[in-house]
């Protein structure tokens, strides 16, 4: 036996498993895919057939799927971590031949089913790696080079197969996700303010990569009043979305931003947009205290398990999904450029819920296991 | 292995721990900063972002109000508005838009002209907007297209209405309403709020000049659209202001008459009530059909009527200028009075012509009239007369008695299209022409011809002045009730009736009135004298007098010389008939009537007619019966809105 299993209680029985749940972060998490139903109902004009009926569907399969995978003993995903990261590479490479297009670049993988977007599902699967790794590699070593070099390699693989799909937001937030957990490890400060310093020097290089539609994103992030019926027009809209909402919002299906089609993407990247038109800052408050709840639950959860691996995950999968919310609201509030940083769980697509209810599963099964330790 | 494994596990634990602790400083910095930006948005700004969305969701269409009436002076309309029936079609309601058309043109008379025009609109416009198909249909093709709408998928019948004239006798005076232009736009201030398509507005006369008033507010469909302009529903309307009704001073039935005696020639026509300067009357000839310009006048209507000899859209009575010829020999002999230059006993031989510095200067009368005094220089409108008071009186006093009594400055007030015409003098000359004046001048223009150039509306407005004794008038055409109703003159004179003994100055001080005369005295002669020229034998415009007392009139004929006649002509007695139609002499005719107490002044211009006593005269005699039958129910008609506001 490579490990001792301890004396202390960890749960064996079914009722003993779901009484271990964290209720807190289930509810929560089950008010905002509630939440989310509504809003995409709102979305297509007060109808369930478009997009609310697959929404709320979806929801319900992968809340279940959540609550499933929360069961799996966090060895599993632990031990299989490297099999997941894998594997996730290889369906972007995939991806990359056999890909399916849409609207310029090729991100999704047809599974007869439904399409997949590896990318999305690579978010988590670098952090369960990365945690890993980490948790594996002994204190002392965390800043030898040699150390170091792995991670940078298993960042960089899916980094360079998401950009290039292109799908550059995606690719930033996997790169910020493997960044937080060797942060996290103990990586040393300079190596961070080192890699921090290439970054600019590297970043007039790196603009010159960047695609047409790309470079006027940032330029209008800068200056959205400069075309205001081009590239301006989705954040201006969304700025008189959310302002016209004022304190109480327009109410339920009243939001005329939203109904009237002046609002851009409404049932993906700027759903909180049409949500806070409808219910305004009160609702909007409340929203993002409900994502704060879910992310200090997850973060307790961190602190709380024992295991390294479990503690890199849960802090992990917290920053990240903090990041997330944070982008996306950050971006249709007109604070940063428009990246298409889907929210979770409230946005329209499949393959970004069955990753954060996968990521929650995983948090879930650090909870119930919290007192296990790992290989 | 547990050791180390253990040691590991806390030192991991703690820095993780540590490191998350900064992690989760930086989030609650950046949850503030969201909810901050959350407030500001929603709470600060929320008011700009509200009128914001509000700009973005409403549009507002304007609807165009009943433009104002225009009436004559009993209060029938002369303008007024129609039931127009219209074929509208929204293009995305339209399956097949060719299909539509090709069986349109079997039901209306669509042509192919108007199909490829309208197809250019549609190509312009959004899905969802109006187009009108037909402007202006009768009914019994509207009442066929219903008929067949069943087969017509997409066109809407439409009833709204536009404006009709009752008839043509007052287009010129009255104007027309046309579509708006871009240039109309850009000129005119108070269209720049207006935003309805294809409204008609004023272009000319009266519909012009009160064009503003007339137009009325508009009223308001709010719609709420969608993001690329749709209509989703209508959220409100306003109704807007009736446009303002404006009654004339004018007959309608005058009008009617008078257009009708002269549709024959081309000239003007013009009636004065010669005590509160009413326009009764004000007509040219030959007419136009004003309500061809509403729907929009077809290209070869518009080059017919813009090529047409006679100049069909000039409204001659305040545009036409001509020579005032020897009617202006009633203000010579004023002039020459007022200013002592001459009294009504000077007399002068005529044998026809005189000389002078070398030049030949002809009477009308080739055998010349013998001795002539001031009277019957007037009566026989004799030219050596003239000559001989012209030359003693001067260009520049004959100038200024005939500004004075009006010539040389338009008459009506903003009627754009009206001309001031021309009073000459020595300072004219000097500044127009940079040239002196010559003696000879002064003889030309003592019988009207020359460089004078005047309106029938001026002379009318002359003849009035004389007729009432002298006193000057504000002509107007539009009653408004708001102001005093012009009666100070006939006031006067009744104060003047009652109270013998009350000092004339003073009295004209009080009712306002600005005598045009030095001695009145004078005025009278001068009056005195066109009755002589109409009533008695031998006047030249004899043949036309009517001898019923109340109907008789005092006039003065006059023929503004196109070419000056050559000596062969002369030689030849040659006949105005005779010569070329554009050669011919403009005849004139001033009058007023009754004599005995004159209510109404009148100036009659046949272009081209050859003498005032010919053609002129004839057409004022019948004006002159129709104005006078028409007084007592002019004089008794009170304003419904009330006459003492």
């Amino acid at each position: 036996m490579l490990y001792s299993r301890t004396s202390i209680y960890s749960p064996s029985t079914i009722k003993d498993r779901i009484f271990s749940l964290d209720f807190t972060l289930l509810l929560s998490v089950l008010t905002l895919g509630v939440i989310s139903i509504f809003a995409q109902y709102s979305s297509s004009g007060g109808n369930f057939d478009y997009f609310a009926k697959s929404h709320s569907i979806r929801f319900g399969l992968f809340f279940i799927f959540f609550i499933l995978i929360s069961f799996i003993n966090v060895r599993f995903w632990n031990d299989f971590s490297l099999l997941i990261y894998a594997s996730l590479v290889i369906l972007l490479i995939l991806t990359k031949f056999f890909g399916v297009q849409s609207q310029g670049s090729r991100r999704w993988i047809n599974l007869f089913v439904f399409n997949l977007q590896p990318s999305e599902l690579m978010k988590i699967g670098i952090i369960l790696f990365l945690s890993n790794y980490y948790h594996k590699v002994s204190a002392t070593d965390v800043n030898k080079i040699k150390t170091l070099l792995f991670p940078i390699i298993s960042m960089t693989i899916p980094f360079l197969l998401v950009v290039t799909q292109p799908d550059l937001g995606t690719a930033i937030l996997i790169l910020f996700s493997g960044a937080i957990i060797t942060w996290l490890a103990g990586v040393r400060w300079k190596i961070f303010a080192y890699l921090l310093g290439a970054l600019i020097v590297l970043a007039p290089v790196a603009i010159s990569f960047l695609k047409p539609y790309q470079k006027s994103r940032i330029l209008t992030f800068l200056n959205p009043d400069a075309d205001p019926l081009g590239a301006g027009y989705q954040i201006i809209q969304s700025k008189i979305a959310v302002g016209s909402g004022g304190i109480f919002g327009k109410g339920y299906l009243n939001g005329s931003q939203g109904y009237l089609n002046f609002l851009p993407e409404k049932h993906t990247d700027f759903i909180f947009t049409l949500y806070s038109e409808e219910f305004g800052f009160l609702g909007s408050a409340f929203m993002v205290l409900l994502y704060v709840l879910i992310i200090y639950r997850i973060t307790k959860i961190g602190s709380e398990t024992r295991s390294i691996f479990g503690k890199l995950y849960c802090y992990g999968f917290s920053s990240a999904m903090f990041v997330y919310v944070a982008v996306n609201m950050a971006m249709v509030l007109g604070l940063l450029p428009i990246v298409g940083a889907p929210l979770p769980i409230l946005s329209y697509g499949g393959s970004s819920m069955l990753a954060i209810m996968l990521g929650l599963g995983i948090a879930m099964s650090c909870h119930i296991y919290k007192n296990n330790t790992v290989s | 292995m547990l050791n180390f494994q253990s040691s590991s596990l806390v030192s991991k634990t703690k820095t993780s721990g540590r490191r998350m602790f900064l992690v989760n400083s930086f989030k609650a910095v950046v949850v503030l900063g969201i909810l901050g930006r959350l407030a500001s948005l929603q709470i600060n700004e929320s008011s700009k972002y509200k009128g914001l969305a509000d700009k973005n969701r409403f549009r507002e269409i304007q609807i165009a109000p009943p433009r104002g009436i225009i009436e004559d002076y009993f209060g029938k309309p002369i303008a007024s508005n129609e039931t127009i029936y219209q074929l509208h079609i929204t293009p995305e309601d339209v399956p097949n838009i060719d299909e539509l058309f090709f069986k349109l043109k079997n039901i209306i008379s669509l042509t192919e002209e108007r199909i490829f025009y309208l197809k250019r609109r549609l190509a312009k416009q959004k899905l969802w907007d109006t187009l009108v198909i037909a402007d202006n249909l009768n009914w019994s093709e509207f009442s066929r297209v219903n008929l067949f709408l069943h087969e017509l998928q997409g066109l809407r019948p439409v009833v709204s209405i536009a404006r009709y004239y009752e008839n043509n006798a007052s287009a010129h005076i009255v104007g027309y309403v046309s579509e708006i232009t871009p240039r109309d736009l850009r000129q005119k201030e108070y269209l720049q709020d207006l935003r309805i398509q294809e409204i008609a507005i004023g272009k000319t006369g009266i519909e012009s000049l009160y064009d503003q008033e007339m137009l009325g507010e508009p009223g308001y469909l709010r719609y709420e659209v969608n993001a690329y302009g749709k209509k989703i529903r209508q959220v409100g309307t306003e109704r807007g202001n009736n446009g303002k009704t404006f009654r004339t001073t004018l007959d309608q039935e005058i009008q009617t008459y008078a257009a009708d005696l002269i549709k024959d020639v081309s000239g003007a026509v013009c009636v004065m009530d010669i005590y509160n300067g009413d326009v009764v009357s004000m007509v040219s000839s030959p007419p136009f059909n004003p309500n061809a310009f509403v729907h929009g006048v077809a290209k070869k209507d518009w080059d017919e009527l813009i090529n047409h000899r006679d100049k069909p859209l000039l409204n001659k009575a305040i545009s036409g200028l001509y020579p005032p010829g020897s009617t202006i020999k009633t203000l010579t002999a004023l002039s020459a009075l007022e200013n002592d230059i001459s009294n009504t006993k000077f007399t002068v031989e005529c044998n026809g012509y005189i000389d002078l510095h070398g030049e030949r200067f002809h009477c009308w009368k080739k055998e010349g009239h013998g001795f002539v005094n001031m009277r019957k220089g007037i009566k026989h409108s004799c030219d050596v007369f003239f000559y001989e008071v012209a030359r003693k009186l001067g260009i520049d006093r004959l100038s200024e008695t005939a500004k004075k009594f009006g010539l040389g400055s338009t008459v009506l007030t903003g009627i754009k299209e009206e001309k001031a015409g021309v009073v000459p003098n020595t300072k004219w000359k000097l500044q127009q022409l940079g040239k002196n004046w010559y003696l000879g001048e002064t003889l030309h223009s003592g019988i009207g011809q020359g460089y004078f150039l005047t309106t029938p509306i001026q002379l009318c407005l002359m003849t009035a002045q004389i007729a009432n004794g002298g006193y000057q008038l504000k002509p107007r055409l539009i009653i408004n009730d708001n102001e005093n109703n012009n009666n100070n003159l006939l006031d006067f004179l009744n104060f003047q009736k009652n109270n013998p003994v009350s000092s004339v100055y003073n009295d004209l001080q009080r009712f306002n009135l600005k005598p045009l005369f030095r001695n009145q005295e004078n005025i009278n002669f001068v009056k005195e004298a066109m009755y002589a020229a109409t009533n008695e034998p031998g006047g030249t415009s004899y043949a036309s007098r009517i001898e019923e007392k109340e109907f008789m009139f005092g006039g003065k004929t006059g023929s503004s010389q196109i070419k000056t006649f050559t000596q062969e002509q002369r030689e030849d007695e040659v006949k105005q008939s005779q010569m070329a139609y554009l050669d011919r002499d403009h005849a004139w005719f001033v009058a007023f009537a009754p004599i005995h107490d004159p209510k109404y002044a009148i100036s009659v211009l046949v272009e081209h007619g050859g003498t005032g006593s010919g053609a002129a005269a004839p057409i004022a005699k019948k004006i002159i019966r129709k104005v006078i039958e028409r007084d007592p129910f002019r004089k008794s008609f009170v304003n419904p809105i009330g006459q003492d506001v």
